[in-house]
């Protein structure tokens, strides 16, 4: 049986008096594709956050490969195999699309990737983007990310997690703001980087777009998980719909 | 001897404490740096002295006004210049510190240089407190910051404005959303900080003379103190001033006055490598300013 | 009719991009001539200047190293207010190896340069981790501190400094020795900074996050930008110390902190270019206003005020524009 990937043991996190995640424990097992559901501001995020370790936990563990990394800084957090898109996404606006992808290749993390120190990034971010979706004869790569839309700022995200050459990827809302369209047009990357091996970790609001493709969810309200399980068994659960219920519904599009 | 140390070491911090206030306030609730402190400071003694000697006003008229057109300098201040480049460090670092160096320098060129100008002491008389010769003013100033942190923490606590201040010194974003306009509390809070300045200026000027060099002075001190307590947090600001003030004063009795300034350096380092948001400091390191 | 102001590049600029570059003398000159100007010209007016005159060439290439070191800095996210720091504890470092250690010039002004940048990096390490006022504040007033504790504690020579080190080989040695120095620092750090070890730096400076959540440890970086600029700043301060075989309390002064900002940001900050150009502007200006005195520092005080607020891209900026673009007004299309 294979050690899970990561684990988080009883996590907490409070603000002064806001306790934005209260005793959150779950197993991720390596080539899992896990959502994480549940009302705004639920902890989803802060959950993320303290997993990547941009804020200390309160309390609690977290292990990745059965090792703890709850004490290390964020940077050492993504060398050792872990990234993250950030729901909001902010880009470098100035720079063109392709430029936007020189940091993450900078990092240690892509050196294999982009060939030593001698290596091209700027080639290596046209291919890594044109696998995310930016056609390479419309010279979309070349455009200030200012100008961009949505979804293809969204793609760049994603772009620049792939750069890390992850083994565990999480994506904050990667399908907020986009068309059906759009998303339809994602999903298929994302199979691919399961197909690849990566464990992946979405926070939706998408319920319909993420069960197709979710193996197990886990729903978090005020800040505890409320329920951990298949898509279908999960949204039976009545504390599930206790707390869905009232709050907006999601409609998918 | 020692009980000498210790009251003159209480006068320092206090001293230290009405320096510091005024521009921990700004920079507290509006997140503006008044690089420009030094010369509000000074620019209030000079205005007092013009005042009473060169338009011949009563001293109480002279210092009233004089303190009330510097509060008004630093809104005027906010709203021609900060208001413009509000948000951008660089921009507001660099302004703010042209202004004060403009200023402070201008004094300087004219030759506001010298003895004679000071301001006169409240009341010219001399104490004795527990075998060390304690001057008036010495006494007032210790009296007075006493009564303006106070005066202060009633202001911030029982006035609308000064919860408002409390408000957005705490948690800007959710303040805003209670509709208060962050150009006009930014402005408040420049000018208050300027007008603290002044107040501090009247009561600490007369230990002394007036001097362009008095304002970098103010400016050095408002920030060791500042950096030490922590920036924003008045609670910190007190602590430092109180540590340094007496750090200073047993220095120069026990050590030697020359060394006040190399503690006060060592005081600052120290605080920079243990704790480098200060002793009360609440400025998130890097990863928590998510 | 109404009409707006276009901006479109030349055409030379498109045609000289890249390898193109090479297809025709003209296109060669568009590029190089902007770079070999500066240089010649840097290089020709230790020959053609009077021995006063030559004297300002020397303190603007000192000051422009300053504004560089500054530029550097602010690139990366770190305003210093306090040049005078590097500069000062450059000086104080080859003036001790010199005078108590009796190291060659042509030893200690490297040595210094890199002891300079590396205490005054220790110095500044605590407050990389924190808001960027932070930095600005401590860089003002460590210097100022550092004054009056040599003051206070008269060490290394205190009040009257230590005198008597050893020149350099020859004046027009020293005069050549800093302007190669600053374009081999403009030059250098450009490409740096263009690199994508630049791009790092300045996406530390825009959305530290973003580049954390890449793996970069971005206090690392920070220190090296910090390292680099301190020591050039300091390899200025160490020259000075041997033009004029002094240094004492003075090297920490405020002037040293605020006319290479003054500089950097009339000339354009950003562009280290920019940087030089401020400094060719403003040390000459500042000689022929000696006159005034004092006055001198009120008006960089407001010039640096007006430049900040009103014309924040500076001249440089200004200048790469016209050169690179026309402008022309056009019909407004319905």
């Amino acid at each position: 049986m294979s050690a899970p990937l990561l684990e988080t043991i009883r996590l907490s996190k409070s603000f002064g008096g806001v306790q934005a995640l209260n005793d959150v424990s779950f197993t991720l097992k390596q080539g899992e594709l896990l959502g994480v559901i549940g009302p705004n501001g639920s902890g989803k995020t802060t959950l993320v956050n303290l997993i990547t370790r941009f804020v200390k936990p309160t309390s609690g563990k977290v292990l990745y490969r059965r090792n703890p990394i709850h004490h290390l800084p964020p940077h050492k957090i993504v060398r050792l195999g872990i990234a993250r898109t950030f729901q909001m996404v902010r880009p470098f606006y100035q720079l063109p699309a392709f430029k936007n992808m020189i940091i993450p290749l900078y990092s240690p993390r892509a050196k294999a990737l982009v060939g030593g120190r001698y290596g091209d990034r700027d080639a290596m971010a046209l291919d890594l983007l044109e696998e995310v979706g930016f056609e390479r004869d419309s010279f979309v790569a070349y455009k200030p990310a200012g100008v961009l839309p949505q979804g293809y700022l969204k793609r760049l995200e994603l772009a620049k997690a792939i750069a890390l050459q992850p083994d565990l990827v999480i994506l904050d809302e990667l399908f907020s703001g986009l068309s059906l369209a759009e998303v339809s047009s994602i999903v298929p990357i994302i199979e691919k980087m399961r197909i690849q091996g990566k464990t992946i970790i979405m926070i939706e609001h998408r319920l319909r777009e993420l069960f197709r493709i979710a193996d197990r969810v886990i729903v978090m309200n005020y800040g505890s998980k409320i329920s951990d399980g298949p898509p279908n068994t999960v949204m039976e659960d009545e504390a599930v719909k206790c707390a869905y219920l009232g709050s907006e519904t999601d409609s998918g599009d | 001897m020692l009980t000498g140390t210790i009251i003159y070491a209480i006068i320092n911090s206090a001293i230290l404490a009405l320096i510091a206030i005024g521009f921990n306030l700004t920079f507290g609730i509006s997140g503006v740096a008044n690089f420009a402190y030094g010369a509000f400071y000074v620019m209030a003694a000079y205005g007092a002295w013009m005042l009473i000697h060169m338009a011949h006003l009563p001293y109480p008229l002279a210092v009233l006004i004089s303190i009330s057109v510097t509060t008004l300098s630093g809104a005027l201040m906010y709203r021609l210049v900060i208001v413009r480049i509000k948000g951008q460090t660089l921009s507001e670092v660099i302004a703010t510190f042209g202004i004060g160096l403009a200023v402070l320098e201008l004094f300087r060129y004219f030759g506001f240089v010298g003895f004679e100008y000071t301001l006169p002491v409240f009341y010219d008389k001399s104490f004795i407190i527990a075998g060390a010769y304690v001057d008036a003013q010495r006494l007032l100033i210790v009296a007075f910051a006493v009564a303006l942190i106070i005066a202060l923490w009633l202001f911030t606590h029982y006035t609308h404005l000064g919860l408002a201040f409390r408000g957005i010194a705490q948690d800007e974003r959710t303040a805003l959303t209670f509709g208060m306009d962050p150009d006009r509390i930014a402005s408040l809070a420049v000018s208050f900080g300027a007008g603290l300045a002044a107040i501090a200026a009247t009561v600490i000027i007369p230990l002394g003379s007036i001097s362009p060099e008095e304002g970098y002075d103010v400016l050095i001190k408002a920030l060791a103190v500042c950096i030490i307590g922590g920036l924003g947090s008045s609670g910190g600001v007190i602590i430092a001033s109180v540590v340094v003030g007496f750090a200073e004063r047993f220095t120069d009795s026990y050590i030697g006055s020359h060394w006040t300034m190399i503690v006060s350096l060592a005081a600052l380092l120290m605080v920079l490598v243990i704790k480098p948001s200060g002793i009360f400091g609440k400025q998130k390191e890097l990863e928590e300013r998510i | 009719m109404k009409t707006r102001k276009e901006r479109i590049d030349r055409g030379i600029k498109a045609r000289a991009q890249d390898i193109f570059a090479l297809c025709s003398w003209r296109e060669m000159l568009y590029l190089a001539g902007p770079r070999l100007l500066p240089v010649v010209i840097c290089l020709l007016l230790p020959l053609i200047l009077g021995v006063y005159w030559q004297k300002v060439l020397m303190s603007v290439a000192v000051f422009a190293i300053l504004a560089i070191s500054w530029d550097i800095l602010a690139q990366s996210g770190m305003i210093s207010l306090g040049q005078a720091l590097f500069f000062g504890t450059g000086a104080y470092c080859s003036g001790i190896m010199n005078h108590y250690w009796g190291l060659s010039p042509l030893l200690t002004l490297p040595l210094a340069a890199i002891c300079g940048g590396l205490i005054s990096t220790l110095l500044l390490l605590p407050v990389l981790r924190l808001r960027g006022v932070y930095f600005s504040m401590v860089t003002l007033i460590i210097p100022l501190m550092l004054v009056r504790v040599i003051e206070a504690t008269k060490i290394f020579g205190g009040t009257e400094g230590l005198s008597g080190m050893d020149p350099l080989p020859s004046a027009g040695f020293e005069l050549y020795l800093i302007v190669i120095v600053l374009l081999a620092v403009l030059f250098g750090f450009r490409r740096l900074m263009d690199s994508d070890y630049g791009l790092v730096l300045k996406g530390i400076s825009d959305n530290d996050r973003s580049v954390i959540n890449a793996g970069i440890n971005i206090y690392w970086f920070k220190a090296q930008a910090l390292f680099m600029a301190a020591s050039i700043a300091a390899f200025a301060g160490a020259f000075m110390t041997h033009v004029y075989m002094f240094v004492g309390m003075p090297v920490f002064a405020l002037d040293y902190s605020i006319l290479p900002i003054a500089a950097a940001v009339v000339g354009g900050p950003g562009t280290l270019a920019g940087a030089v150009v401020g400094a060719f502007i403003l040390v000459p200006l500042s000689e022929v206003l000696r006159g005034i005195g004092g006055l001198r520092i009120v008006f960089y005080g407001i010039f640096l005020v007006v430049c900040i607020v009103a014309l924040p891209e500076g001249i440089f900026h200004y200048m790469q524009r016209k050169y690179h673009q026309i402008e022309r007004w056009v019909e407004v299309e319905k």
